[in-house]
C-alpha cells in the first residue's frame, strides 16, 4: 500500500491563534528560543498498491478542494511518502 | 404543528415591531432550517421562525429536497464537531447541494454562526471565519451596527440603527484578503458591524455580509435567541426582554410576499 502526505500551512499573512497558544505553552515549560509556532494540518492518504500519477493527482484535487481552505490555507506539499514514512 | 402556531401567535409581542403584529399571508409561507451531525440552535432557530408567523420546516442534513420550502436558514453549532474546519464537511452533505443551487436561484438563505462558516466554505460568501484572536470562546449581548438593509434578511431595519443580539463563538474572526474585504465595503456587501468591541477579531469589525444579490445573509452573532420577550437580551425593557432579533425573520417574510 502507498502512502500520500499533504501539508496543509495556515496563511503567512492569517493570524494563528493556535500557533500563538502553543508557544505561549512552550515558554510556560521553559523552552525559549522559539520566535514562533504556526500549527498546520497533516494528512496521510492511503492508496492500494503503488503511488500513480493519477493518485497524487487525485490528492492534489481533494487537497484543494476539501483538505484547505484557500482563504486562510495554503497547501504546502502532496507527495508520495518515502518508505521510511510508509511503516509508520 | 397548528396547536404550537395558535400558541406562538397568542404570545406576547410577537412580531411586534410597531406594525400591529402578524404579517398578512406569512402563514403560507415555509422557512427551512436544516439540521447537520452537531447542530446546536435549530430548535431557536424554528420558534424563531414559528413566532415570526411563518411555517418551520425541520430539513435533514442527508436529504435530497428542499421540501418546497420558501427560504432556508442554516443554525448555528458545531456540524460534524467542527472537524477539518468550521464548515467544511456540512459544505459536502447531500442537502447543501440543493442549498446551493437555491441560493443560486435566488432563494432566501440566512447562516448563522456555523452556518455562516458553512456558506463561506461553500463559497455562496467570500471570506472564512477563524479562531478568535483571544483565543477564548466567548459568549455576550452584542451590540451591532445596521449598515446593508436592502437584504432579503434586513429590510426591517434601519442603516445605521444599532440592535442588541446574543453572539456565541470560538472561531468568529472573520477574514478575506484585503481586495474582497474592499470590495465588501465598496459594493455595500456589509450587513453588520460589531459596535463598541469587537469580540473575536473579525477584520473591519465585520459581524454580517451578504452577497450582490442581497438573497444570502452570513452572520456570527445570534438573531434567533432574541426574539421572544422572557427570552431575549438583557435591555432598558428589562431583563431578557431585548427581541432586537425578530427582524431578520420578518424581513425575509416581507421580501417573499412583495417578491
Amino acid at each position: 500500500m502507498g502512502r500520500i502526505v499533504v501539508e496543509v500551512m495556515p496563511k503567512p499573512e492569517i493570524l494563528d491563534p493556535q500557533g500563538k497558544a502553543i508557544g505561549t505553552g512552550l515558554e510556560r515549560l521553559g523552552l525559549t528560543g522559539f520566535t514562533d509556532v504556526r500549527q498546520g494540518k497533516l494528512f496521510h492518504l492511503t492508496v492500494e498498491g503503488e503511488v500513480t500519477a493519477q493518485a497524487l493527482e487525485n490528492a492534489r484535487e481533494a487537497a484543494a478542494s476539501l483538505l484547505s481552505n484557500p482563504v486562510i490555507e495554503d497547501v504546502v506539499s502532496v507527495r508520495a511518502a518515502d518508505a521510511e514514512e510508509d511503516d509508520r | 404543528m397548528s396547536a404550537r402556531v395558535a400558541m406562538a401567535t397568542a404570545a406576547p409581542l410577537v412580531g411586534d415591531r410597531g406594525d400591529g403584529g402578524a404579517i398578512p399571508g406569512a402563514d403560507a409561507l415555509r422557512v427551512g432550517v436544516v439540521q447537520f451531525p452537531g447542530t446546536l440552535d435549530d430548535r431557536d432557530a424554528l420558534r424563531a421562525v414559528t413566532l415570526s408567523g411563518a411555517q418551520a420546516v425541520p430539513l435533514w442534513h442527508g436529504d435530497d429536497s428542499l421540501s418546497d420550502v420558501d427560504a432556508v436558514i442554516l443554525p448555528g453549532g458545531f456540524s460534524y464537531g467542527d472537524y477539518l474546519r468550521c464548515g467544511a464537511i456540512a459544505r459536502f452533505a447531500p442537502l447543501m447541494t440543493a442549498v446551493v443551487d437555491a441560493a443560486k436561484g435566488g432563494m432566501p438563505v440566512l447562516g448563522i454562526c456555523n452556518g455562516f462558516q458553512v456558506l463561506c466554505e461553500s463559497h455562496l460568501l467570500p471570506g472564512a471565519l477563524i479562531r478568535n484572536d483571544h483565543q477564548r470562546f466567548i459568549c455576550r449581548d452584542q451590540e451591532l451596527v445596521m449598515e446593508n438593509t436592502d437584504t432579503t434578511w434586513t429590510r426591517d431595519y434601519s442603516t445605521g440603527e444599532t440592535i442588541t443580539i446574543p453572539l456565541k463563538n470560538g472561531e468568529g474572526g472573520f477574514v478575506a484578503d484585503p481586495a474582497t474585504l474592499d470590495q465588501l465595503e465598496d459594493e455595500g456587501l456589509v450587513v453588520a458591524r460589531y459596535h463598541g468591541f469587537n469580540p473575536n477579531g473579525s477584520q473591519r469589525d465585520i459581524a454580517g455580509i451578504t452577497n450582490a444579490r442581497g438573497n444570502v445573509v452570513g452572520l456570527m452573532p445570534h438573531p434567533e435567541h432574541a426574539v421572544e420577550a422572557g427570552f431575549g437580551t438583557d435591555s432598558a425593557n428589562g431583563m431578557r426582554a431585548g427581541v432586537d432579533g425578530q427582524g431578520f425573520f420578518t424581513s425575509a417574510l416581507r421580501s417573499l410576499l412583495s417578491a
